[in-house]
């Protein structure tokens, strides 16, 4: 019985964690969805999110320390971070990404990589290499039931991402733009002729990705603290997620993040791996899928044509 | 001031020998692999478990790194080589973290005073730089005529086949996946050959020294200097250490961070990318009838001159 309530407090864990590897998994899929490419610079997409919350909601705390004000600035930081990433991820996708849609498959890949150097690098830079602590904006004592605990920042964390990918379906799926990117991910030249303004949809698809990659990134600050590498080992796991739902699908992504979130926080205790070898069981589960179902379980398997 | 320069000499060696490896794999055969840190961890702690632990000599250990980089190249190689090109790059850079990690995990200060290498009674000594420029460029240019060579073998050609287009390569008989592990297996022995090197050379392992940026740093000097042209990739070897101890040699450490040089390791990937993707000196070409292989060449030179007289 004990052990029972220790899995599933295991599995909570692994839910709220598994919100946030959706989360930044979306953003991964969304482009590969359109662009059929891996966006490396995404990781650290995440990470300049995380700083700018934290510097926001810094800055808006001062002196003042009343509970509601608190609430309320972390909000509004999480909103600032999302509006600069997407506009940073916009940039991005224009400078470094555009010039090379029609250039062979690797280059891209190089760009990415090397825009994701100078981000990781430049926030060195300016912040230090040192690891900040994300201040919880409210009381962070567990509440628990049936033995069960979760603290609040692990409600938070399951409400705000939820409601991000409730709110992200309603756009892919009711909207005019939402349907205009639907149409980019399953065939770019058509949907060109059919006058979709192709470059715009794929300048909000890096601004949406980008949106919830910093959300993401701030709400897995509470849990990792803030540095400038951080994007890496999250960022490839928000990848493995991806590949398990499928990559290029948006609910396959959901899935696939929580998914691993479980895998991640029920499997490490389960096959007794040191805490250090923790981020192992991602990467193995990714060879894995792999090698079983490479297109991930709601990914279709497309046969490539010559 | 010459001592870095000397040092610079070294360190372009060690990651000449790299990119080397870097250019099969991503030069020839068009497979983006992001862990070259991860062979070159491999070698440098096969070096030092050897040398130090077993008291074997620096040249025995030298092959046995190049079989065990090559080895985990192929454990990786084999599950991920099968799907698309992109997957690789991925589960290649997890690979590379996950490697430093384990050292990380198993020591985190890693090996230090590991015995010097010796040849003929001669003992490779950090402080004699000299002589260890000339042991490290002697092994860059025996490998990289091996790999000249290679480059205009059977399985070179059908490296290059597979780079332009996978799918004709194979409707034309290469067996793609074989091929493809071939060329990372290769690529990963002579990572591991490098690091033996690194590790005669600083004569201490830690695992802090083969992060991400050493594998960014390889592959940036291989879209510098030219993908898939050998010649090109010891040129960027040259330029990308020179650009990483611009401060030592110019006394400006206080004044430019070392993050500076790190940022530009990546300006260089995406200026190169959208400006010259070919690299600085383009990709090594050659017109029907010229000679290609080493003994080719010879006998070219051997015409001429009879030709002369």
């Amino acid at each position: 019985m004990a052990t029972l309530t220790l899995y599933i407090q295991y599995i909570v864990n692994g839910l709220t964690l598994g919100a946030i590897y959706s989360l930044i998994a979306l953003g991964y899929t969304m482009v590969y969805g359109i662009l059929k490419f891996i966006n490396f610079a995404h990781g650290d997409i995440l990470m300049v999110g995380a700083f700018i919350g934290l510097v926001v909601y810094q800055a808006l705390l001062g002196t003042s320390a009343s509970p509601v004000w608190m609430v309320a600035a972390f909000f509004i930081a999480m909103i600032v971070s999302m509006v600069l990433c997407a506009l940073l991820g916009m940039f991005i996708e224009r400078v470094a990404y555009k010039p090379l849609r029609n250039a062979n498959r690797l280059a891209p890949l190089l760009s990415a990589i090397g825009v994701s150097f100078i981000l990781s690098n430049g926030a060195a830079w300016i912040f230090g290499t040192q690891s900040r602590r994300f201040p919880y904006p409210f009381d962070n004592t567990p509440i628990t039931f049936f033995g069960i605990s979760i603290t609040p920042h692990q409600i938070l964390m399951l409400v705000v991402s939820i409601s991000m990918m409730l709110l992200l379906a309603f756009f892919v799926n009711k909207t005019k733009m939402g349907k205009a990117m639907r149409a980019t991910s399953l065939d770019q030249p058509t949907s060109a002729l059919m006058g979709i303004n192709v470059n715009r949809v794929i300048s909000l698809t890096f601004a949406i990705g980008s949106a919830l990659a910093a959300v993401g990134g701030i709400l897995a600050a509470f849990d990792f603290r803030v540095y400038p590498s951080m994007g890496t080992m999250t960022g490839l796991k928000a990848f493995v997620a991806a590949v398990i739902g499928g990559i290029g699908s948006i609910p396959g992504a959901m899935i696939g993040g929580i998914l691993l979130g479980i895998l991640e926080a029920v499997g490490a205790p389960l096959l007794h791996i040191p805490n250090g070898l923790k981020d192992t069981v991602a990467f193995a589960v990714l060879i894995i899928v792999l090698l079983l179902r490479p297109e991930g379980i709601l990914g279709k398997n497309e046969r490539e044509k010559v | 001031m010459i001592n870095f320069f000397m040092l610079i000499l070294i360190y372009s060696g060690v990651y000449a020998l790299m990119a080397i490896g870097q250019n099969c794999i991503t030069g020839s055969t068009g497979m983006l692999s992001l862990c070259h840190a991860g062979f070159f961890c491999i070698g440098s702690y096969v070096t030092a478990i050897m040398c130090k632990m077993f008291g074997i000599s620096f040249w025995l250990s030298l092959p046995v790194a190049a079989l065990a980089a090559g080895f985990v190249g192929f454990l990786i190689g084999v599950p991920t080589l099968r799907l698309k090109g992109d997957y690789l790059c991925i589960a290649t850079l997890g690979l590379g973290e996950i490697i430093r990690n384990i050292a990380t995990n198993i020591n985190p200060v890693g090996i230090t005073s590991i015995p010097r290498a010796s040849l003929f009674g001669y003992q490779f000594s950090s402080r004699n730089k000299g002589a260890f420029i000339i042991l490290i460029w002697v092994f860059v240019l025996i490998f990289y005529i091996l790999f000249q060579q290679l480059a205009h073998s059977r399985l070179g050609r059908a490296m290059n086949a597979i780079r332009e287009d996978e799918v004709a390569a194979q409707s034309n008989g290469i067996n793609v996946t074989k091929y493809k592990i071939s060329s990372f297996v290769l690529g990963a022995a002579i990572g591991g050959i490098a690091g033996s090197f690194q590790t005669a050379y600083t004569l201490t392992v830690s695992p802090s020294s083969y992060t991400f940026m050493v594998s960014v740093m390889v592959l940036c000097t291989v879209v510098l200097g030219g993908m898939g042209n050998a010649k090109a990739v010891i040129l960027g070897a040259f330029i990308i250490q020179f650009i990483s101890y611009f401060q030592q040699l110019t006394g400006l450490t206080n004044i430019i961070p070392p993050q500076a040089n790190q940022m530009i390791f990546g300006l260089i990937l995406v200026v190169m990318m959208i400006w010259r993707p070919q690299g600085l000196l383009g990709r090594d070409k050659y017109r029907y009838g010229d000679p290609r292989t080493f003994k080719e060449k010879l006998l070219a030179v051997a015409k001429r001159k009879g030709g002369e007289r």
